[in-house]
């Protein structure tokens, strides 16, 4: 049953994996990656680490894929234009992943049969201690100062963003405070004495 | 038939070869490339937390968080320098991005 449930999401992951980088519409390639994110959940689920599953469904489906699918449908550009160098680089795209692949997958199998975690199952979290306790004790504890620092990268990112998609249109009327407070009487009232039948000039 | 370590191992393989192949594809979208950073990283992460619960070890669930975190973040500002980029030139074309003669 494991072994289905495996099976089937690994399969996802790597098809929507693929479609995301051969998709003609930018939308699908959005799409597909959010698909590939679900079912990486799915396979953190089934390793047991349910709460990375629940922080990338979160994180990844409601906020960063949404990000792509906002910039993709907002920027209106001609994407089969970009699609024309597809081709020219498919020989050295393909030799450069062959070779990674292979080295990447001789690395993993020695890992796996002779490294540290060889022939060891999956932690199985018990009512004792569930899998987000066990992170939150190491995580507040041991690794609080980096803990505050990707808090810091959030911020830097978050102003980083404001500061380069802000625009300051200069044709736009906007309410300045301080010029509103610090406005006196005789900035803005003149007593001008008037003579009888003459009128006022400017 | 039981899954081991091995198994995840392969599937992390495989999307990071399929991000760095879909960076050398898509030279000119750079949006695709984005997508691309973002599959790399998924499969880093497929790794840690592979590593992490075979290990009996929680610390590499927690630098799973900290590569979430960071690839938010990169996600979000290399978007803002995408669209700051095509309001300056009108298209996304980063084959001949060439304004700053670097």
């Amino acid at each position: 049953m494991l072994a289905i449930a495996f099976y089937i999401l690994a399969a996802v992951t790597v098809v929507s994996g693929a479609l995301v980088i051969t998709a003609r519409n930018p939308v699908h390639s959005v799409l597909f990656l959010i698909l590939a994110f679900f079912s990486a959940a799915g396979l953190f689920v089934l390793m047991g680490a349910e709460f990375l599953a629940m922080l990338l469904v979160v994180v990844y489906v409601g906020a960063v894929a949404v990000l792509f699918l906002f910039v993709v449908m907002m920027l209106d550009v001609d994407f089969t234009k970009l699609r024309q160098g597809f081709a020219n680089y498919l020989p050295i795209g393909m030799v450069v992943g062959i070779l990674l692949l292979i080295e990447l997958i001789m690395i993993s199998s020695a890992v796996a049969q002779r490294g540290a975690a060889a022939g060891k199952s999956p932690q199985v979290y018990g009512a004792e201690m569930s899998n987000i306790e066990a992170i939150g004790r190491v995580l507040y504890t041991d690794y609080v100062y980096v803990f505050q620092a990707a808090g810091l990268v959030l911020l830097v990112a978050m102003i980083g963003a404001i500061v380069l998609t802000l625009q300051h249109r200069t044709y736009v009327k906007r309410q300045d405070i301080h010029t509103q407070v610090t406005r006196r009487r005789k900035d803005a009232v003149a007593i001008v004495k008037v003579k009888t039948g003459e009128g006022i000039k400017e | 038939m039981t899954i081991g370590l091995e198994h995840y191992l392969i599937v992390s393989a495989i999307l990071f070869t399929i991000g760095v192949f879909g960076i050398f594809m898509n030279r000119r979208n750079i949006i695709i490339i984005l997508m691309s950073i973002e599959l790399i990283l998924l499969a880093v992460n497929i790794n840690f937390v592979a590593f992490s619960t075979h290990l009996h070890n929680v610390q590499g669930q927690v630098m799973a968080m900290f590569v979430l975190t960071v690839a938010a973040a990169e996600a979000a500002v290399g978007l803002a320098i995408l669209v700051t980029f095509f309001r300056n030139r009108g298209d996304i074309e980063v084959d001949d991005a060439s304004m700053m003669k670097g």
